[in-house]
């Protein structure tokens, strides 16, 4: 096994009842990297990255074909606990979801429910990740305030810093800029980039120029296909492929 | 799907081309200046020089102004970083067309040191070079852009033939003929730096259109 790459994915297919969601998937992603994952809406982005912490499963009538791995293990083997891949692979969504609690027991909720009771550790755990989260200097003195009164780029911060918490290796995005101005959104960013050096990132988003800022690798869907998959610089001056150019110079449809 | 920005690209091509076209005048007109030893005509291209500079400046704040807006990938973004190359090129290869009809200002009203035969051919040379890497960056042709390439070892080659006949055969043996060869030495150097300059613009050509870099790499020519 390369010990560069943290995920794979070997020849995944997706079914949403008799509708192949993905076809035949099989990518790397690399460890400590960001892999930004662009497409139209539909193309099976969203739903490849819930594969990687088995979201999908919660999705009724669905079936999955072929290999998912973490560190080699393959994470739909049986005797994978899917709430610990959960931990481990973490997920921001489009929307940011904090729970209607404190921003305090946002984060130590995780750790509560993880078995972890110790207060001083919980405390200072929680002072941790909101500083590695970028948010604790605007936070520290209202920890106490409900999480819902925070503005949505804090919140999405909020939802990062939920994942570091629990010790996660791995960070799904899923366009987690959709709903922030462009400050937030440049916050958000400085995060992954910051947030790379000790994990490893996956991110969906419909912003070809966030996808060529804060990535290393990019990969392109096409109607559930994964039709180009390089490093980022190179797919954004000379994509190989025909499609990929027209997607990314605007040509698409 | 059209967009709109193609438009806009379009634009710019045309803007280029125009610029291609003076280029290919002003080494025209320089050429007949030189071989007429024609004043008026050298003055012409001399004076000329500011519009186009204007011109150059017109394209460059185009193609700033298109990144900025726009933020263009793969190959728009290639074609817009490949314009401002080209552009500047050309600029530069108008530059020395003045700088050839300063010296035929020179040397206008003295006899000629001896025929011209070499450096007709050598601006023959030239202008053949301009004119195709122009048309490679209008059809966006490669292989074009590859055949100027191979032309530049020529141009080295007379450059070489009529500054080794200048210095042996006359101001060696001659030390009153120096005034007379010596704006004939630069001219030469001139047109060889002509030629330098379409190749590089036949070596941005070939990276706009494949993503190639073959600049400093003549092994993946």
């Amino acid at each position: 096994m390369d010990s560069s790459i943290k995920m794979w994915a070997e020849k995944v297919n997706f079914f949403y009842g008799s509708t192949q969601a993905l076809k035949s998937v099989s990518i790397n992603i690399f460890k400590n990297q960001v892999t930004a994952l662009i497409g139209p809406s539909g193309c099976g982005k969203s739903t490849f990255i819930r594969l990687f912490n088995r979201m999908n499963e919660l999705v009724v009538n669905t079936r999955l074909t072929g290999r998912i791995y973490i560190d080699g293990e393959n994470i739909n083997s049986s005797c994978i606990d899917a709430v610990d891949i959960r931990r481990r692979v973490g997920m921001v969504f489009q929307k940011p979801n904090p729970f209607p609690k404190s921003i305090f027991d946002n984060i130590a909720y995780g750790l509560r429910v993880n078995g972890i009771k110790n207060k001083d550790f919980i405390e200072e755990r929680v002072a941790q990740t909101l500083k590695k989260a970028a948010l604790w200097d605007e936070v520290k003195c209202g920890l106490k305030e409900s999480a819902l009164g925070l503005s949505g780029g804090q919140q999405q911060r909020l939802c990062i810093a939920r994942c570091l918490a629990v010790e996660t290796e791995v960070i799904l995005f899923d366009e987690p800029c959709a709903s922030l101005d462009p400050i937030s959104t440049g916050k958000i960013e400085e995060l992954i980039l910051e947030l790379k050096k000790d994990y490893t990132i996956v991110i969906v988003t419909h912003n070809m120029q966030q996808a060529a800022r804060v990535s290393d690798f990019t990969g392109f869907f096409l109607l559930g296909e994964l039709i180009e998959f390089g490093k980022t610089n190179e797919i954004f001056t000379a994509p190989k492929d025909k499609r990929t150019e027209a997607y990314i110079t605007g040509r698409f449809g | 799907m059209e967009r709109h920005f193609d438009e806009e690209l379009q634009d710019l091509n045309n803007e280029i081309l125009k610029m291609g076209a003076l280029a290919e005048e002003a080494i025209f007109n320089s050429i007949e200046a030189l071989k007429d030893r024609d004043k008026n005509k050298a003055m012409e291209v001399i004076n000329n020089d500011k519009a186009i500079d204007e011109l150059e400046l017109q394209i460059d704040e185009k193609c700033l102004d298109l990144i900025a807006r726009h933020q263009p990938m793969a190959g728009d973004l290639r074609f817009i970083i490949t314009g401002m190359k080209v552009n500047a090129e050309l600029e530069r290869i108008i530059d020395i067309a003045v700088d050839i009809c300063q010296r035929v200002v020179e040397i206008a009203d003295k006899p000629l040191l001896k025929p011209l035969i070499d450096i007709p051919k050598l601006a023959n040379v030239a202008q053949n070079m301009i004119k195709m890497t122009i048309d490679s960056f209008v059809k966006r042709d490669s292989e074009l852009a590859r055949k100027v390439m191979l032309s530049d070892s020529e141009a080295d080659n007379l450059r070489n033939m009529i500054q080794k006949e200048l210095i042996e055969d006359y101001m060696l043996k001659d030390k009153t003929t120096t005034p007379r060869a010596v704006p004939l030495l630069l001219i030469a150097r001139f047109l060889e730096r002509i030629c330098d300059h379409a190749t590089n613009i036949a070596e941005d050509v070939i990276y706009m259109v494949e993503a190639q870099v073959v600049k400093h790499h003549p092994e993946k020519l």
